[in-house]
C-alpha cells in the first residue's frame, strides 16, 4: 500500500543504493584473517531499520512544520558541536580527534551529520524569505554566517572532510537561489588562494587574476577590497595554517599530491585503494573475492574505502552501476528541487542534492586519488549511524517534498 | 527578479545538471583508466602484495671420495624466519621470538639487514633449528604472525677434520656478495662454499632453489600455502666424486705426527689424481654449519698455528735438497752430464767461490763423486759446481719452462704461486745491477737463496720424474686438468738412472732409515732453513721405482731434518701399494737422526778461514 504521491523512482534508487552498500559491507567484513568489522553489517541492517524509521516519521512532516522548526534544530546543533568540542571522543580510524557525543561511555553519535542538515534547513529558511537573491557580498554575510559557525566548530574538532562538506552545501545553496556566478567566484577566491600559495608563481597569477576580475565586475569599493585583501591574507597565512594542521592531515594532503612520497606511510592508503581498484579490472574480482580487501590491504574498507572493496570486487561495470545510481538520485533530487511548491522547499531538497553531491565525489575521488583523503562517508555504503540516519531523513524530507508538489491539496 | 521562477530553477538545474555529467565523468574516465587501461598492472601489484615467495633451499650435492664413500652429506635440519610488512612490526616480531630462539642483539641485526635487502622475503632468523625448537614454535604460531618455518638441509662432514683441507666448508653468503651479486641464485642465508672443493665446485655443488607462494595479509601474516600450483621444486646440486680415497686419508692423518705442522700428499703420478692431502693442524669444517660463532671463528683464523691454511698449496718452503733433482735433470736435458758424470773439483766439505767459502752439509767431505753418487749424498760441493756449469740464466730459464714458477693449478681455491726469480733482471732490481755477483747461482742449485716452493709444486716435479715420459699430469682431486705440456725432456734411461739414483737415496743415502724391505722406494729428503727455528723438514718419494704408481710429498715444519719424516712416507707408501698390513721397516720410525744435509752458509774468506775450519769444524762466527 504504497502512500499517494510518493516518489517510487527516488525510493527505488536509494533502496538500491542502500541494498548494494549494505552487500558490499558485508563483503568488506569477510577477511581471511577474521576482524571486529566481519559482523558490521549487522549493525549496519540495524541502523537501515532505524533510519528507515526515522525516515517514514518524517515523511509525515509537513515543510510548513520543518521550516518552523528549522531555528530550533539548528540551535540544538550548534549546541551539540560546542558539547562535542567540550566533552567529544575520538573512534575509529579518527580516534585522536573529537567528534562524538557520547553519553556514560556510549557513543550516540555524530553532531556534525546532524549540523549538516541543520546547515541546509537554516540556509533554506534564511533564502527562502528573500526575494531576491543575494547580489552584493555583504548579502551574503548571514548565509556565510549561518554555515561558517558550524564549518568552524567542526573544523575545530578537528574534521577536515565534513568542514569541507559545509563550503559545498554553501555554495550548491547559493547557487540554487540565483547568487551570480561571479560572485560565488569572488566568494570563492580566498579558498583557492590558500590552496595556491604553497607555490608562489602559480599565487602570484592567481592575484593578477583576481585583479583584474575585480576590475571588470566592479563590485562596490569595499567589497572589492575584502576580497582582495582576503586573497593576500590567505596568501600570507597559509603557510601558517599549514603549520597549525595535524600532522595527519598534512600527511593526507601530502600523500594526496604524491602517493609514492613514502608508500609505507602515508600514501599507503591511496595506492593500496588504486591497486584494489585497478585489478578489480573490468568486471572485477566476483563478490566477496577482492584479495586486497580479504587480506587486509585495505584501510578503512568499510567505512572511508567501502568503494574500493566495491571496484576490486565488481570491477569497471560495477562502478558504472553505482555512479549511475547516485547520479540517478542527485537528478531526481534535482527535479524534485525545481518543481517544488515553495522555496524553502526547493532550496532544502538541492542543499540536500548538494550535500549528497560533496559526499560521493569526495569519497570517490578520494579512493582513486583525485581527491585528498579526509574520511568522509560515502552515503548509503559506509558504516556509520548518524550519517546513515542523516541521509534517511534528508531522502525522506525530498519525498515529502516531491510529494507536496503532484498533489498539492492532500498536504497536511 | 524573483529567483523562485520556474524558468530560472530550470536554467540553474541545467546548468547543475551539466557540472554532475562533466564531475561524472571526470570520475569514470579516472576509473576507467585505473580499472581498465592500467588494471594489469594493478593486477600485478595485488598478486604481488598478497604473495611472498619463500625459497625452498636446494640440497647441495654429495662429496665422495673415490669409493663413494661420503666425505660431505646434508642431514635435515629446519630454518627459522619471519615475514614482516614493515622494519618496525618485524623489530617487533623478533622481540617476542627472540627469547624462544636466544637471538642476540647481532642476530637481530643480521635479520634486520636481510629483510632491508628482500623486503618480500622471510628474514632469516635461525638455520639450525632443533626439532624441539620447531615444535615449541609451531605450538605458538598463532600469536607469531608471519613465522616461516621450513625444512633446511644442513650440511654435515662425517669425517669432521680429516679431510678439512680438500673438502672445504660452506658458510652463509655475506652482505657483500650479495651486493656485488656475483653469486647466482643469491639470496639471504644461501650457503656457499667458503675453501676446498665446497669453493672450488661451488657452483655445481649448489643446486637450485625451489619457491613456495605464501599469502599473506597486510600485516605479513601467512594466511596459507598459496594454491595455483606453483610450487617450484628445489633441485639437488650436482653431487662430486673425488679421486680422495678416505681409507688412506685416515692413515696419513694418523702417521702424521701429533702436533706437528706439515702437509702430506699422495698422487698417482699416471693421471695426476690426488689420493689424500692432508694439511696439519686441521679443523673440523662441521663447526661452521648454522653460522660461526665469532669467537670460534677468531680461535681458528688467530690460532698461532692457522689450522684454515692448506700447507700443501698455501704455505712455501725453501725446496733444500729436493731441488738438486731439478738442477740434476735440466743439466741431463741440456747435455751438460750424465748420471756418471764427475765434476772438476771433488768434495773435501766446501768450494771457494770467490771470495766465499760455499760449504758442504758435510765437514768431511764426499770426495769423488758421480752425478748418481752426488744426488745419493746429496753433495753440496758437486751441485755447487754444476749449477755454476748450467749457468745462471739456463737455470732461470728451465726453472720457468718445467712449471716451478706457476701453481701445480690442483683444482682448489687459493693456491699460492711459489716464489722463484724469473730472470736476473730480478737481481738486478733486488740488489742493483752490481750489488750481487754470480754466487747467487751456487744457492739456486741447492735448493736455498730466492726460492721457496709449494708442496703441490714439488710433487708435481717428482712426478714427472716418476712417469716414464717424464710429464706430468696437473694434480687434481675431481676433474682432470688439460693434459701435460711440460716434459723434463729426458730419455727413459736417463729418467731410469735418476729414480736408480733416489732409490740409492732411501736404500743407502740420507733417508737409509726409511728404508720398507719389499719395496723398492726412491725419493730425496730436504732440510729447509728456517729462520724463525728449527729447520723445515722435506721428503718426496715414489714407488715402486722401476715403474711408479704413487708419488708421496711431505713437508713438516720445524722437524729438523727430511729424514726424520722419510719413515711416515715410506710407511703410506707402503700402506696404499701394499694394503692394510704393514710390513715393517728396516729400523724404527722416528728415532733415526741423520746428519743435517742443507749447507750452512757460505762464509767469507779471510786469511785463515780454511785454516780455522778444518781445524775447528765451524767457521769463526760473524
Amino acid at each position: 500500500m504504497a502512500p499517494r504521491g510518493l516518489d517510487s523512482r527516488t525510493l527505488l534508487t536509494v533502496g538500491a543504493l542502500a541494498a548494494l552498500g549494505l552487500a558490499t559491507l558485508y563483503s568488506a567484513g569477510q577477511t581471511d584473517v577474521p576482524t571486529e568489522i566481519a559482523d558490521i553489517w549487522q549493525k549496519q541492517l540495524g541502523w537501515i531499520v532505524l533510519a528507515t524509521a526515522a525516515g517514514a516519521v518524517v515523511y509525515r512532516v509537513s515543510p510548513r512544520l520543518l521550516e518552523w522548526a528549522t531555528p530550533f534544530v539548528y540551535g540544538l546543533a550548534v549546541v551539540l558541536l560546542i558539547l562535542t568540542l567540550l566533552v567529544g571522543t575520538g573512534a575509529g580510524t579518527a580516534a585522536g580527534t573529537r567528534s562524538w557525543l557520547a553519553f556514560g561511555g556510549t557513543r550516540i553519535g555524530q553532531p556534525a551529520e546532524l549540523a549538516k542538515l541543520a546547515t541546509i534547513l537554516m540556509l533554506a529558511r534564511h533564502l527562502a524569505g528573500r526575494r531576491r537573491p543575494p547580489q552584493t557580498l555583504v548579502e551574503l554575510l548571514p548565509a556565510c554566517v549561518i554555515v561558517g559557525v558550524p564549518f568552524l566548530l567542526v573544523g575545530l574538532q578537528p574534521d577536515l572532510g565534513s568542514a569541507i562538506v559545509f563550503l559545498g552545501i554553501l555554495f550548491a545553496v547559493l547557487f540554487w537561489v540565483g547568487v551570480p556566478l561571479r560572485l560565488l567566484v569572488l566568494l570563492g577566491s580566498p579558498v583557492i588562494s590558500l590552496l595556491l600559495a604553497f607555490s608562489t608563481w602559480s599565487w602570484g597569477i592567481w592575484i593578477v587574476a583576481i585583479t583584474l576580475v575585480l576590475l571588470w565586475a566592479r563590485p562596490y569599493v569595499v567589497e572589492g577590497l575584502v576580497v582582495w585583501l582576503g586573497n593576500v591574507l590567505m596568501g600570507t597565512i597559509a603557510l601558517e595554517l599549514w603549520r597549525g594542521l595535524a600532522p595527519y592531515q598534512q600527511n593526507r594532503l601530502l600523500s594526496f599530491l604524491n602517493p609514492e612520497i613514502d608508500p609505507r606511510a602515508t600514501g599507503w592508503n591511496i595506492i593500496q585503494s588504486k591497486v584494489a581498484i585497478g585489478s578489480g579490472g573490468l568486471l572485477g574480482k566476483g563478490f566477496l573475492e577482492g584479495t586486497q580487501k580479504a587480506l587486509a590491504f585495505l584501510p578503512a574498507q568499510h567505512t572511508d574505502f567501502i568503494f574500493s572493496v566495491l571496484a576490486e570486487e565488481l570491477g569497471f561495470l560495477g562502478v558504472v552501476v553505482t555512479l549511475a545510481l547516485f547520479a540517478a538520485l542527485l537528478l531526481l533530487l534535482m527535479r524534485i528541487a525545481r518543481e517544488a511548491m515553495d522555496p524553502f522547499s526547493s532550496v532544502l531538497v538541492f542543499g540536500i542534492a548538494g550535500l549528497l553531491f560533496t559526499h560521493v565525489v569526495e569519497n570517490v575521488g578520494m579512493t582513486i586519488g583525485l581527491m585528498p583523503i579526509t574520511g568522509i562517508p560515502l552515503p548509503f555504503f559506509s558504516y556509520g549511524g548518524s550519517f546513515l540516519l542523516v541521509s534517511f531523513v534528508a531522502v525522506a524530507m525530498s519525498l515529502r517534498v516531491a510529494r507536496e508538489a503532484r498533489s498539492p491539496y492532500t498536504g497536511t | 527578479m524573483n529567483w523562485f521562477h520556474a524558468h530560472q530553477l530550470a536554467r540553474r538545474a541545467r546548468l547543475a545538471q551539466g557540472l554532475l555529467w562533466l564531475v561524472g565523468t571526470v570520475l569514470l574516465i579516472a576509473f576507467f583508466r585505473v580499472q581498465v587501461l592500467s588494471s594489469s598492472r594493478y593486477r600485478v601489484r595485488s598478486e604481488l602484495n598478497r604473495m611472498r615467495s619463500v625459497p625452498i633451499p636446494a640440497p647441495r650435492g654429495l662429496i665422495t671420495d673415490r669409493n663413494g664413500v661420503v666425505l660431505a652429506e646434508n642431514e635435515p635440519g629446519y630454518s627459522v624466519g619471519l615475514l614482516a610488512p614493515s622494519v618496525d612490526s618485524l623489530r617487533a616480531s623478533i622481540k617476542r621470538i627472540a627469547p624462544l630462539l636466544r637471538l642476540s642483539a647481532r642476530d637481530a641485526e643480521d635479520a634486520e639487514r636481510a629483510f632491508r635487502r628482500t623486503p618480500y622475503r622471510p628474514a632469516p632468523l635461525r638455520r639450525d633449528a632443533s626439532f624441539d625448537l620447531v615444535s615449541a614454535l609451531e605450538e605458538r604460531r598463532v600469536v607469531m604472525p608471519g613465522l616461516v618455518i621450513q625444512a633446511e638441509p644442513r650440511r654435515r662432514y662425517p669425517f669432521g677434520s680429516l679431510a678439512a683441507h680438500v673438502v672445504g666448508y660452506v658458510a652463509e653468503i655475506t652482505e657483500q656478495e650479495l651486493g656485488a651479486g656475483t653469486v647466482s641464485g643469491a639470496r639471504p642465508g644461501l650457503l656457499v662454499g667458503r675453501d676446498g672443493l665446497e669453493r672450488e665446485y661451488d657452483d655445481r655443488l649448489r643446486g637450485k632453489d625451489g619457491e613456495r607462494f605464501l599469502e599473506v595479509d597486510a600485516l605479513g601474516r601467512s594466511v596459507r600455502e598459496a594454491e595455483m600450483g606453483q610450487r617450484l621444486e628445489p633441485e639437488q646440486g650436482e653431487s662430486i666424486r673425488t679421486t680422495i680415497d678416505i681409507d688412506l686419508q685416515r692413515y696419513v692423518a694418523e702417521s702424521f705426527p701429533e702436533g706437528m705442522r706439515g702437509a702430506v700428499m699422495v698422487m698417482d703420478p699416471a693421471t695426476g689424481e690426488m689420493l689424500a692431502l692432508y694439511s696439519s693442524p686441521a679443523y673440523d669444517p662441521n663447526t661452521f654449519i648454522g653460522g660461526v660463532d665469532p669467537e670460534v671463528w677468531s680461535r681458528l683464523s688467530q690460532a698461532a698455528d692457522f689450522p684454515l691454511l692448506n700447507r700443501a698449496i698455501q704455505a712455501r718452503y725453501p725446496p733444500a735438497s729436493p731441488w738438486k733433482l731439478v738442477v740434476a735433470a735440466m743439466a741431463m736435458h741440456r747435455g751438460l752430464v750424465d748420471l756418471g758424470s764427475h765434476m772438476p773439483i771433488p768434495c773435501r766439505g766446501g768450494l771457494q767461490y770467490y771470495n766465499r767459502y760455499f760449504r758442504c752439509w758435510k765437514l768431511q767431505g764426499h770426495g769423488d763423486l758421480t752425478l748418481a753418487e752426488a744426488i745419493q749424498y746429496s753433495c753440496d760441493v758437486y751441485f755447487y759446481q754444476l749449477g755454476l756449469k748450467l749457468q745462471l740464466n739456463h737455470l732461470l730459464a728451465d726453472a720457468s719452462h718445467l712449471g716451478l714458477r706457476d701453481r701445480s693449478g690442483i683444482d682448489l681455491p687459493n693456491e699460492i704461486r711459489p716464489l722463484f726469480p724469473a730472470s736476473t733482471e730480478y737481481y738486478n732490481q733486488r740488489y742493483g745491477p752490481r750489488g750481487w755477483t754470480n754466487a747467487v747461482t751456487l744457492n739456486l742449485a741447492i735448493g736455498q737463496g730466492e726460492n721457496s716452493q709449494t708442496l703441490a709444486n714439488m710433487v708435481a716435479f717428482y712426478t714427472m720424474l716418476a712417469n716414464p715420459d717424464g710429464r706430468a699430469p696437473a694434480p687434481h682431486l675431481v676433474v682432470a686438468g688439460d693434459p701435460p705440456t711440460r716434459s723434463l725432456g729426458l730419455s727413459p734411461v736417463q729418467l731410469a738412472g735418476l729414480r736408480e739414483a733416489l732409490v740409492e737415496v732411501v736404500e743407502s743415502g740420507t733417508a737409509v732409515g726409511a728404508r720398507v724391505a719389499e719395496l723398492r722406494i726412491g725419493g730425496k729428503t730436504g732440510t729447509a732453513q728456517n729462520a724463525h727455528g728449527a729447520d723445515h723438514g722435506w721428503f718426496i718419494a715414489f714407488a715402486p721405482a722401476d715403474s711408479p704408481r704413487v708419488v708421496v710429498g711431505a713437508v713438516v715444519e720445524f722437524a729438523e731434518h727430511g729424514s726424520r719424516i722419510a719413515p711416515m712416507v715410506n710407511r703410506i707408501i707402503a700402506r696404499h701399494l701394499l694394503g692394510p698390513t704393514l710390513p715393517p721397516l728396516t729400523a724404527a720410525d722416528y728415532q733415526v737422526v741423520l746428519p743435517d744435509d742443507s749447507a750452512p752458509e757460505p762464509v767469507p774468506i779471510l786469511p785463515d778461514t780454511i785454516g780455522r775450519i778444518i781445524r775447528d769444524g765451524s767457521p769463526r762466527p760473524r
